[in-house]
């Protein structure tokens, strides 16, 4: 590389560091100012969403590696979560922490058996986990099948902070929604993070450089699977319950649709895809299936014309990485 | 004992539908999402013949896997074609969305239920075959899938056509210079493959009822044959799918609670031993 080119490339990842401060700062400020606009409950939601996206796209984004069972994390957690604080009477912090350690050990467990395809066989594995970990909660004892685990109790975090209190609750998510962003950017931005973009665009070059590829995909495919169960262990908090819809294959594929419609490969992407899909689904339930369709022409659209997803071609249009 | 006569026909279905996504797969590298919701479409056309044209079921064996096969073929000249050279998650992604639209519309105009499809008169009862009874239309459905998956693996290992087919999957540019038009063959693959998901869910429809959601049921399922018989080997999916119905069947019979499971846990096992699948080669 010569120097001038060495020099404008610098120039541009500061650029790209002003630019990812400012919307990160913007994303805050929105969250900040969100429950007073909306319906706090709605927006506590659409952040867990959201975190779940963050996670499945550090996968997607930066490993390339597309997983089709990623709601069986968020389920899982979900479900641990809600019987820890339900049954053990856990508070909530410790509630979800179980939650994620459930999600990472699946991640790490599948993640083991599936890593060492690539592609689209690496997807058809994981829709078969998935499955595989849906039917189990339909047949487990713990998770009441059909009824699911209803009235979780809030608790108080660490025993202090009353959850029950809607404004408390709101802070808890948020704060737990902005840990999980950063830790995603973090990871992604971090040498561990280089040499999974590395693995993205040349796996055989990696390798031949002394790198155990496969040790680096199941490091990240663990901790999406555990950022994606502390988005599942969080929403049982919120909604009060866990239900066999997050480990549906649809909910699999909503996240797809989120990272998707927001820009894979971006860090604000998911978050504002979640927002986008969770919106639809909200202002449209009145029209019942037909959200499937919408949400299935989305998908078509997005595939077919409109690969960057809305802050990809944003960052595109405005020559910079968000 | 009816659960034996289930646990062999079950699995012919599975062959039937992994035969045409074996067919889509190993000659186009399109993993087709959708061809669920084809197989449940499939069944729905048998049922609209018989209720809105008075044709029976063997018009509809005959009809429906044209009908739909059509619409694969329209599906992959307006989209799939766009996405050729693309990474094939892309593909995938795009037949996923495609499931979605049509399964969405289905349970829009006929509800989550099913509808009921009779067993043709010429096919009911059963035989006695000492050790146990077999429904007629059991058999049928055995022999039916058998004889169309043979047949599809005659064609495409045998035939004069099939040779184009494998060589186009190698290697297009040479295929055409031979004055071959590969995007038709491609085109009437993929509606050839969609046609067999079609039939298998007219066969399907007098044992299962129509419903919208039979089809996005079976896929998890299907895919985790593929998985364990391995990619690309298409005599290798339909022996796995039978094995594996088997297996199926009599798990719902010793150990019910693992019937929808032991599928899965045998792919884990397969991949702990064997990564690429039975009868796969190495990728």
């Amino acid at each position: 590389m010569s120097l001038d080119a060495f020099a404008s490339a610098t120039d541009t990842s500061a650029r790209d560091r002003r630019a990812g401060a400012i919307a990160f700062a913007v994303m805050v400020a929105l969250v900040a100012v969100a429950p007073f606009v909306a319906y706090p409950f709605f927006i506590m939601q659409a952040l867990c969403f959201a975190l779940f996206a963050c996670a499945f796209n550090l996968l997607i984004g930066y490993a390339n590696l597309l997983s089709l069972g990623h709601a069986m994390f968020l389920g899982l957690a979900s479900y641990v979560c809600a019987h820890a604080a339900k049954v053990w009477g856990l508070e909530p912090v410790s509630a979800i922490a179980l939650g994620v350690v459930a999600s990472a050990l699946l991640g790490l467990v599948t993640g083991a058996l599936a890593i060492r395809s690539i592609g689209i066989y690496f997807a058809m594995i994981t829709v078969a986990f998935s499955q595989m970990v849906y039917f189990f909660c339909v047949e487990a004892p713990f998770t009441h099948g059909e009824d699911g685990i209803q009235a979780v109790p809030q608790g108080r975090a660490l025993g202090l902070i009353d959850l029950s209190r809607p404004a408390t609750l709101y802070v808890f998510v948020a704060a737990i929604f902005l840990f999980g962003f950063l830790a995603v950017q973090r990871t992604v931005n971090s040498p561990f993070g280089e040499i999974l973009k590395a693995i993205r665009e040349n796996e055989p070059r990696v390798m031949s450089l002394g790198y155990r590829s496969l040790q680096y995909k199941l490091a990240a495919f663990t901790l999406s699977a555990a950022i994606a169960g502390l988005a599942g262990a969080t929403k049982a908090i919120v909604a009060q319950n866990a239900s066999l819809t997050d480990v549906t294959f649809a909910m699999s594929g909503e996240v797809v649709l989120m990272t998707l419609v927001g820009g894979m490969g971006t860090f604000f992407g998911p978050v504002v895809g979640a927002l986008i899909v969770v919106s639809m689904q909200n202002y449209l339930a009145q029209y019942g299936e037909w959200v499937t369709v919408i949400q299935g022409v989305v998908f078509v659209a997005c595939v077919l014309v409109f690969r960057r997803g809305v802050v990809g071609e944003l960052a595109a249009r405005a020559r910079i990485s968000l | 004992m009816n659960v034996f006569g289930h646990a062999i026909s079950m699995p012919q279905l599975y062959g039937q539908l992994l035969i045409g996504l074996a067919v889509i797969f190993g000659m186009l590298t399109i993993v087709n999402f959708a061809h669920g919701a084809f197989y449940m479409m499939g069944a729905f056309a048998a049922y609209f013949l018989l209720q809105w044209a008075g044709l029976n079921y063997w018009w509809a064996l005959l009809l429906s896997p044209l009908a739909i096969g059509a619409i694969g073929a329209i599906v992959e000249r307006l989209f799939l074609k766009r996405l050729a050279g693309f990474d094939p998650l892309y593909s995938l992604l795009l037949t996923f969305g495609l499931a979605l639209i049509f399964q969405g519309l289905f349970q829009n105009y006929f509800g989550a239920s099913g509808l009921p499809y009779a067993i043709p008169k010429q096919l009911g009862g059963a035989y006695n075959l000492g050790f146990m009874f077999l429904p007629v239309y059991r058999g049928w459905v055995i022999l039916a899938s058998a004889v169309v998956c043979f047949g599809t693996w005659l064609v495409i290992e045998k035939t004069k056509l099939g040779a184009y087919l494998r060589a186009a999957t190698e290697n297009p540019t040479m295929v055409r210079a031979f004055g071959i038009n590969v995007p038709r063959m491609v085109t009437l693959t993929y509606g050839f493959g969609v046609a067999l998901a079609a039939f298998a869910g007219v066969l399907a429809a007098p044992i299962n009822q129509v419903r919208p959601g039979m089809g996005a049921d079976i896929i998890a399922v299907v895919f985790a044959v593929v998985v364990i018989g391995g990619m690309g080997s298409i005599l290798g999916s339909i022996v796995t799918g039978f094995l594996l119905g088997v297996v199926e069947g009599l798990t719902k019979v010793f150990y019910p609670e693992a019937s929808n499971t032991v599928v899965f846990v045998i792919m884990a096992i397969v991949l702990l031993i064997r990564p690429a699948g039975l009868f796969g080669r190495a990728y």
